[in-house]
């Protein structure tokens, strides 16, 4: 048997199987070792696909040698072997974290649950971003949700509870909403592989089932990626879910929606479909409003793992304000930005982590005084920060820079200063750590340098170090986007 | 398929509006989750019903027939069923958690206690 052949489908296999053999052994340390085995594992091969699809452009892998478009076909181009990198990328970093945050957090005997979850969560994001068949994607998504739902109840807190619950009733709707417009797509093209469906939507002659399923597609998808006005699921199910859970999902879930949204858009409906029908309008107002609301509303939260979340809807806009452009610059944004701000906002949430675990919470009044408590995690927390405002030297001016270059692109200039003003605004919240953190003394003083476990820390610098270290050289991060970009707009499959 | 296409479409749609309605609606959390799966269950019926010709058999080769229904949309919604049952034991199971956490399953009940000190 010849592995590199089978390379497409094995980031996808190898956690999957990783999650029942987790099960089976019920010992937490055993689920460790292979939920971590499995995602550096994934990782490797990741990184192994986009350097093959680097050299020989895209792979297409046909499931159990059923030649597509009647099988279920894996197809592996430049923009999602990138978003492979990302997702199992966090993972990988994620895991080594997860042992004593989870340790921590949760009672011993659903350790290995935990796991097999997280495992199975991975699998099908990774899933989601390797397939090429419209139907598996709906299967895949429905993975990595109910396996998240699940993570998310996880939280010590009973309010997780209902924050998963509330995650549930969203998300199925998000995704019964895909799967009507699968479906719709399917009665008319007769074919469920995205590729095969592009070609034959050229020929069919009533166009209203397509744009009916255009409609739900982009309604589905808006609630899992929680733009702007259905992001009400966010912020609770990120600020209860357990620490290593809202640092994951913050960095992959919604990414991975955006992933799907653009494979649709240019993958299978094209670029002139998508603006005569004035959605690029529609996305425009849609990020705006929630770069303008979620960051107002960031900056009045009392928590910090709430504000973060908020910002990640803020944050969420930009990436879709790339999306409206519809230009290869505007999505070169949207991808670097989707990559950025994953690994930003993942690090960011590992930090809050640990610090909750020293301090006991993540509201403002008990991180009074953090910066001389902890000061690697909230230094941490702060050079994060300063990515999400978008201060040059971070991964976030990268994503500013190219949004604004893709605005003044299309002569909309007024959107240079939109940029701008909200990124005063995540400079407001971010301050209101900054305050919490330096300024302010804390309720009963405690004895300094006490900081969260070693394996915690380094995980999450690793990853605030990857934030600052791609916003000094991004030629790899925007070379990949704009590669992606290009093959969305241009030639696509 | 064509007299009954129109028919079977429009419980199609009856039953999703119903169910959405139910889910965005309703106060109870588990008639939530019922809503959800009706709402689910009306979008198996939009998969299969076009898929069903009436006098197709299914596809197999054989003499005297040359009718055939399609039988993917069937293997799809086998797949949709098992994540709807998956997902209505998960919304289940949550709401005995949320039961045994809060007392109540009524979605005002609890947000009110949530921003209650415990």
């Amino acid at each position: 048997m010849n592995l590199v052949a089978h390379l497409p489908i094995l980031p996808v296999v190898v956690p999957l199987i990783s999650a029942p053999i987790a099960v089976l052994s019920r010992r937490g340390s055993v689920a460790f070792v292979l939920a971590t085995t499995a995602s550096w594992a994934a990782l490797a091969l990741a990184v192994a696909l986009w350097v093959q699809v680097g050299a020989e452009g895209t792979i297409s892998y046909a499931i159990g040698n059923w030649p597509p478009p009647w099988g279920i076909e894996y197809r592996i181009d430049t923009l999602s072997a990138f978003v492979l990198v990302l997702v199992s990328g966090v993972a990988a970093i994620i895991l080594p974290y997860c042992r004593r945050s989870i340790e921590a957090e949760l009672p011993r005997e659903q350790h290995y649950l935990f796991y097999a979850m997280f495992g199975l969560c991975l699998a099908g994001l990774l899933g989601i971003v390797a397939t090429g068949d419209a139907f598996n994607i709906f299967v895949f998504v429905e993975i990595s949700a109910l396996a998240s739902y699940a993570l998310i109840a996880l939280g010590r807190d009973r309010r997780a509870l209902v924050a998963s619950y509330q995650y549930l009733i969203m998300g199925t709707i998000g995704a019964t909403f895909l799967v009507i417009g699968i479906g719709l797509l399917y009665l008319m093209t007769g074919t469920l592989n995205l590729a095969d469906m592009r070609q034959r939507l050229a020929d069919v002659s009533d166009m209203r089932p397509v744009l009916t399923a255009l409609a739900f597609i982009t309604a589905g998808m808006s609630l899992k990626l929680a733009l702007f006005p259905l992001h009400q699921w966010l912020p609770n199910a990120y600020s209860h879910a357990p620490s290593a859970v809202s640092a994951f999902l913050a960095g992959t879930a919604t990414k991975v929606s955006v992933y799907v949204l653009l494979r649709f858009y240019y993958s299978v409906f094209g670029a002139g479909l998508v603006s005569d029908l004035g959605l690029r309008e529609v996305l425009l107002v849609l990020s705006l409003a929630a770069m303008f609301a979620a960051s107002a509303l960031a900056i009045f939260q009392t928590d910090l793992k709430k504000l973060l979340a908020y910002s990640s809807v803020a944050q969420i806009g930009y990436i879709t304000l790339g999306l409206s452009f519809e230009s290869v610059a505007g999505l070169t944004a949207s991808i670097v930005h989707l990559f950025n701000h994953g690994i930003t906002k993942a690090g960011l949430f590992m930090l809050v982590g640990g610090a909750v675990l020293v301090m006991g919470g993540s509201d403002m009044s008990r991180l009074a005084g953090l910066g001389r408590a902890m000061p690697l995690t909230s230094f941490g927390i702060v050079l994060g920060g300063l990515s999400l405002i978008g201060v040059p030297g971070t991964a976030g001016f990268i994503s500013k820079w190219s949004l604004i270059v893709a605005a003044l692109e299309r002569n909309q200039w007024w959107l240079v200063f939109a940029i701008a003003l909200s990124s005063l605004l995540a400079l407001a919240y971010v301050w209101r750590f900054v305050e919490a953190a330096y300024l302010r003394e804390p309720a009963q003083p405690r004895e300094g340098g006490r900081e969260a476990p070693p394996s915690m820390l380094i995980s999450a610098w690793i990853l605030v170090a990857a934030s600052i270290y791609f916003g000094l050289d991004s030629s790899l991060t925007l070379g990949s986007a704009m590669a992606g970009a290009q093959s969305l707009l241009g030639a696509a499959p | 398929m064509s007299q009954f296409g129109p028919f079977s479409y429009a419980i199609t749609i009856f039953l999703m509006v119903a169910g959405l309605y139910i889910v965005i609606a309703r106060n109870n959390l588990i008639k939530k989750l019922v809503g959800l799966s009706i709402f689910q269950t009306a979008v198996y019926l939009l998969y299969i019903v076009p898929g069903k010709l009436i006098g197709g058999t299914a596809p197999i080769v054989a003499e005297g027939y040359d009718t055939y229904s399609n039988p993917l949309p069937h293997v799809l919604i086998l797949t949709a069923i098992v994540v709807g049952i998956a997902t209505l034991a998960l919304g289940l199971a949550l709401v005995v958690r949320i039961h045994e956490a809060f007392g109540t399953i009524e979605e005002d009940d609890i947000l009110r206690e949530e921003h209650a000190p415990r």
